[in-house]
């Protein structure tokens, strides 16, 4: 067994006994990558001889910082300096940040090793990693299958062993829904709990950084690292840190859980109903109160999202015009430079979404379409709230299907938005929450469950996702990968 | 809900379309605004606006000279500059 399937607290554990070296793992995620990336595409940058350079120096260092030596991969939308950061879009190519996201900083002081940049739909346009212009990433179960999206190289890095840990962006869906498909553990914390100074906007009132990992410790390790108050973002919020190492108890007797009826209901896969279901029974066999509750204004979720999204994104997105940074269509004058540029470097998903959001916020409109998302915003945070007066977390399956075709919904933008349904509504209420391995289905692809807890409390989820893997062994499994 | 024009919401976004792209998208676009409809099933005349959900209003901080990028490093990613410009083409 490579030192790359370990997890980080593996890792650290078998650091700090001497068992192993830091530059021996980091060799082995890279032997890894090298030997089946080719097939998966998680990356699409790689930053080999830095991370070996940094191994050779921290192996020689007593560990003193909680993420030493450890491999992580990064989305494509946050910024590290003097590396490529596009976004997965041709708009940005050539593009290297001057300076470092605050999650990197963090990164870099708690002495972990930047693996490279991991593969995502355009601008996070996307679920399922193939509106890339680097071409889509493949799902590490099933190659010709989607890895889900948009942080889906992340996603399949983890799944494949080709990093410890990773970390993505989650505006809709984009780090529980891929983290379901690939089989792993995938956290959106609270809106605000971690800076976002340095991640490339899409939807400012949604976005949020989150972590991939391989089990419920690593994530509670990881987001104790990268969480915080950031005077460059006035977003984020300054409470003090918990460890969140230290949410774990393998007795959760009398957690009170809500299991809303609106996530069970017509277009979500009858094996994932059943994963979730025989999930439920183990939590509740664990001593959890689980009940059935309703929110009532689910189903408004994704209209709500699609006009504040694109609407957000618009605005995001004009700042790419050819003359600061990345791809630049030469023109004569100014104006068709700003035309052709965003012609030629946006793609498909990404014009449909800035068109859509353009019209929900140009004269006349504006009221129809995005004061009224947002006053609907109201009433589904408000069926959140009503419930979190009464229970402690809310149990949903995470995506309605396990992983489709690479092709299958590509062509269909409605079809595809509908993957995200299950995980939209948490990012309109800010919530934080996690997917976590519930099952598989017949054909093999892994199944999610998604565990939902009021804002800053993190620990919750913790709480239960931690019994739930301690009493289960999906987390454990791992995709039969051939080396061609 | 109306239908889009999209000759003028490409120009107010500042991007030019192929006629093929623009007959897809003006597709796409009723399809969606069509789903979309479902919110006038709801009467939110007395509902308030979320924009931010922990209800976060204005951040101050001390107004303080600090430290910014250094010019040539961001310049550096210009397509076109000029020593510490961005260059542009002819705007008249």
């Amino acid at each position: 067994m490579g030192l790359n399937e370990l997890t980080a607290h593996e890792i650290l554990d078998k650091i700090e006994k001497k068992e192993v070296s830091c530059e021996e793992v980091t060799r082995d995620v890279f032997r890894q990558i090298e030997k089946f990336d080719k097939d998966i595409n998680a990356y699409v940058f790689l930053d080999k001889q830095e991370a070996l350079k940094q191994a050779d120096v921290l192996k020689k260092e007593k560990p003193k910082n909680s993420l030493c030596g450890i491999p992580v991969a990064v989305k494509d939308n946050i910024c590290a300096k003097h590396k490529p950061t596009t976004c997965s879009s041709r708009i940005l190519s050539g593009f290297k940040p001057p300076y470092d996201a605050s999650v990197i900083g963090k990164l870099k002081a708690s002495r972990a090793i930047f693996v490279g940049k991991t593969n995502m739909d355009e601008f996070a346009f996307g679920s399922s990693t193939e509106t890339s212009c680097f071409g889509p990433t493949r799902n590490p179960w099933n190659l010709k299958t989607i890895p889900g999206g948009s942080s889906g190289g992340s996603a399949a890095a983890v799944s494949a062993d080709e990093t410890i840990l990773a970390i993505g962006s989650d505006t809709g869906g984009s780090i529980r829904q891929p983290a379901a498909m690939c089989g792993v553990v995938g956290l959106k914390p609270t809106y605000g709990r971690i800076s976002r100074f340095g991640l490339i906007a899409f939807a400012s009132s949604l976005d949020q950084i989150g972590t991939i990992t391989k089990d419920v410790e690593d994530a509670a390790l990881f987001l104790t690292v990268i969480a915080g108050y950031d005077h460059h973002d006035s977003t984020s919020v300054n409470l003090a840190v918990p460890d969140y190492t230290k949410s774990f108890q393998r007795d959760i007797k009398g957690l009170k859980i809500a299991v809303p009826r609106e996530y069970f209901g017509p277009g979500i896969d009858r094996e994932v109903k059943n994963s979730v279901q025989k999930a439920i029974e183990v939590l509740s066999g664990l001593g959890a109160e689980c009940e059935e509750v309703m929110l009532p204004h689910t189903e408004y979720a994704l209209s709500v999202y699609y006009i504040l999204a694109p609407a957000e994104a618009s605005s995001n997105l004009a700042r790419y015009d050819g003359i600061q940074y990345g791809y630049r269509a030469e023109k004569k004058n100014l104006l068709d430079t700003y035309f052709d540029t965003r012609r030629q470097g946006f793609g498909q998903e990404v014009k449909r979404r800035i068109i859509l959001g353009t019209y929900a916020l140009s004269s006349g409109y504006y009221e129809a379409y995005y004061l009224k998302a947002q006053k609907v915003r109201t009433l589904i945070k408000d069926d959140f709230d009503k419930i979190f007066s009464r229970y402690d977390l809310i149990l949903t399956p995470t995506s309605p299907t396990a992983a489709f075709n690479i092709g299958e919904k590509i062509d269909d933008p409605l079809k595809m938005y509908l993957s995200d349904i299950l995980t939209i509504p948490v990012n309109l209420a800010g919530l934080p929450a996690i997917s976590v391995p519930c099952g598989f289905t017949a054909s093999g692809l892994p199944v999610g469950l998604q565990i939902i807890a009021k804002p800053f409390n993190e620990e919750a989820i913790f709480k239960c996702a931690y019994a739930f893997e301690q009493n289960t062994d999906h987390h454990l499994k791992k995709p039969k990968l051939i080396h061609r | 809900m109306g239908s889009i024009d999209i000759n003028y919401v490409a120009k107010l976004a500042r991007i030019r379309l192929a006629d093929s792209e623009k007959e897809h998208l003006a597709k796409d676009l009723s399809n969606i605004l069509n789903y979309i409809d479902k919110l006038n099933q709801l009467n939110t005349e007395q509902v308030p606006p979320t924009s931010h959900i922990l209800g976060l209003q204005n951040v101050f901080r001390e107004d303080e000279v600090l430290p910014s990028l250094k010019i040539d490093e961001v310049l550096d990613n210009a397509p076109m500059k000029d020593g510490t410009s961005f260059k542009v083409p002819r705007i008249i």
